[in-house]
């Protein structure tokens, strides 16, 4: 690990993001968007909103990030700049930790403008510290860039690597108790529901949703959700071959 | 194998001056092509006539390396050597293992077997990595950055840290200047023609000066001038430069600018010459028509082995063997 090699990473991939504007523009505007429609989808009924949006606020983070990394890794890998870093003196947590500091920091943009919509002027009642809300959103951010990185290993090509989306983000939406809490679902879901690292991601943000201060439920689903994308950024690491076939 | 002894003809000692580098100009684009008898009384001489420098190590050396794709051996047991700052043409038709064969030596293909030494240590090695370039037969950049950005970051890999940002400087400069797309540098790489593309390629590879060059086929859809221009940088650099420089090609008249040539066909070794002695030795005036006559030879070869397979095999049926001498008249030699 070199942490020069690293931030030349980053800054590489934030480079090929900016001649990309229109990327930057759906990936920071598309949840403001959304969350506006929810407000007044839930016009008759604020609780409602308050709920699912402290959940989105959480949940748009990670899909954002699976999508453009999976798409991003793919790239990567398709166009022959993989195997050519990796026949270069680059470590492969470097390349990994590069991405993940790059879409990170989209990341933080990404939530500080939902967040700061959502609080002022979409009238979204949270009792806990806003800056909670940002913490729980920067982690699931880095569990997608971590779940993209490890799903686009098994995408032959870019069509394949958006299927992943539906197959990997989907059910994880209707388990993770955005719907219905998941102490109402069938014993088996809930089950289900409790190994799921987006579960703990919406759980997090019911925390600072109704405690003012930081809870022990808080602290164990951020430490979930945060091992959970060390552990899937690892195993990504382990789908970087120098060697292939 | 042609010939091991062939390493001591023209083109293959560096160092001192051999006898034969008066007829063979190293630094020209097209070495000599003519077949004077005093070339060939030189390469003639005994191996020994020549002890070469220090530096004598063969950039390359394989030993029965075997390479397994799937269920497909892709390359079959090679015993070459490459020397150091010479370049060698690695030729062959499509699909006969050149790639392959390339990727072993970077370290990038999985499942090789034997030996296969580069720059002294074994292929893969960690310490080979900032020593290497290499130049895959796609261009390797990234599309959605300009030539200069692309070259800045894999600078940044090679001569990490803000202590080596002056050596970036310098070398991303001369990488441009090499490949002559300083006029292009603020162009982004996915807007420019397939040529200047895989130049931006050969750019990156020549960024951080490896001792080994590796290129995968550079040439192919280039027009003649840049051809030209191309092979004139490859010679400049093995020579000024001292660069190992392994390249592949399918086209066989570039075959003539190389010092030293390996023919490659269904993943054998059909000969490892200079072009010189392939075409004396092949009695042949071009070195594609020494290639034409040594995979024809190779294919009769193995119509023989065929045949005498499945004469054995049939015991010794009288009506199978006559069929099979009539095949063998009827098939051209």
């Amino acid at each position: 690990m070199n942490g020069a090699r690293t931030l030349a990473t980053a800054a590489r991939v934030l480079r090929q993001l900016r001649h990309d504007p229109r990327s930057i523009a759906l990936m920071l505007l598309v949840p403001c968007l959304m969350l506006v429609l929810l407000r007044y989808v839930f016009d008759g009924s604020p609780q409602t909103f308050d709920g699912i949006g402290a959940s989105l606020l959480g949940i748009f983070p990670l899909i954002t990030m699976f999508l453009v990394t999976s798409i991003a890794t793919l790239r990567e890998r398709t166009s022959g700049t993989l195997e050519r870093l990796l026949a270069m003196p680059l470590g492969k947590a470097d390349l990994i930790a590069g991405y993940a500091l790059a879409f990170g920091l989209v990341a933080v943009v990404q939530s500080l403008l939902a967040t700061g919509l959502a609080l002022w002027f979409l009238g979204l009642d949270v009792i806990g510290s806003p800056w909670l809300l940002l913490l729980v959103a920067l982690l699931d951010a880095l569990l997608g860039t971590a779940l993209g990185l490890f799903v686009s290993a098994f995408a032959a090509s870019e069509f394949q690597a958006v299927q992943f989306m539906p197959a990997v983000i989907f059910p994880q939406l209707l388990l993770c108790g955005l719907f219905t809490p998941r102490d109402r679902m069938a014993p088996a879901l809930e089950a289900l529901s409790d190994v799921l690292p987006m579960s703990y991601a919406v759980d997090g943000m019911n925390q600072v949703l109704r405690h003012t201060d930081v809870t022990a439920d808080f602290l164990r689903d951020s430490l979930v959700v945060a091992g959970c994308a060390v552990l899937v950024l690892a195993l990504g690491a382990a789908t970087l071959r120098r060697r292939t076939a | 194998m042609m010939n091991k002894a062939g390493e001591a003809g023209p083109g293959a000692a560096d160092g001192a001056v051999p006898p034969a580098a008066l007829t063979t100009p190293t630094t020209s684009a097209t070495p000599a092509t003519s077949d004077t008898p005093a070339p060939l009384a030189a390469s003639d001489a005994p191996a020994t006539s020549h002890t070469p420098a220090a530096s004598d190590t063969p950039a390359i050396a394989a030993t029965a390396l075997t390479v397994v794709r799937g269920d497909r051996t892709v390359l079959r047991g090679l015993d070459f050597t490459v020397p150091r700052g010479r370049i060698t043409g690695l030729l062959g038709p499509s699909g006969c293992g050149k790639t392959t064969l390339m990727r072993a030596i970077v370290g990038t293909q999985a499942q090789v077997t034997g030996t296969l030494d580069v720059l002294s240590r074994p292929a893969g090695h960690p310490a080979l990595r900032s020593r290497i370039g290499y130049v895959t037969q796609a261009p390797s950049v990234y599309d959605d950055l300009t030539v200069r950005q692309n070259l800045d970051y894999f600078a940044a890999v090679l001569l990490p840290g803000r202590a080596q940002r002056d050596e970036r400087r310098t070398a991303v400069a001369r990488a441009l200047a090499d490949v002559d797309l300083t006029t292009h540098a603020d162009a982004l790489a996915g807007r420019l023609s397939g040529g200047q593309r895989s130049r931006v390629s050969l750019a990156v590879a020549l960024l951080g000066t490896p001792e080994l060059l590796v290129l995968d086929e550079p040439t192919v859809g280039l027009d003649p001038v840049l051809r030209r221009d191309l092979w004139d940088l490859f010679h400049r650099i093995a020579a000024d430069r001292d660069t190992t420089i392994l390249v592949s090609s399918h086209v066989m008249d570039e075959a003539e600018r190389c010092h030293r040539l390996l023919l490659l066909r269904e993943g054998e070794l059909l000969a490892e010459d200079t072009p010189e002695d392939l075409r004396r030795r092949n009695d042949t005036a071009t070195v594609e028509d020494a290639f034409l006559h040594l995979v024809d030879a190779a294919a009769a070869r193995a119509r023989a082995r065929t045949e005498t397979g499945a004469r054995t095999e049939t015991e010794t049926g009288a009506r199978t063997e006559t069929r099979t001498r009539t095949r063998t008249e009827e098939t051209p030699s």
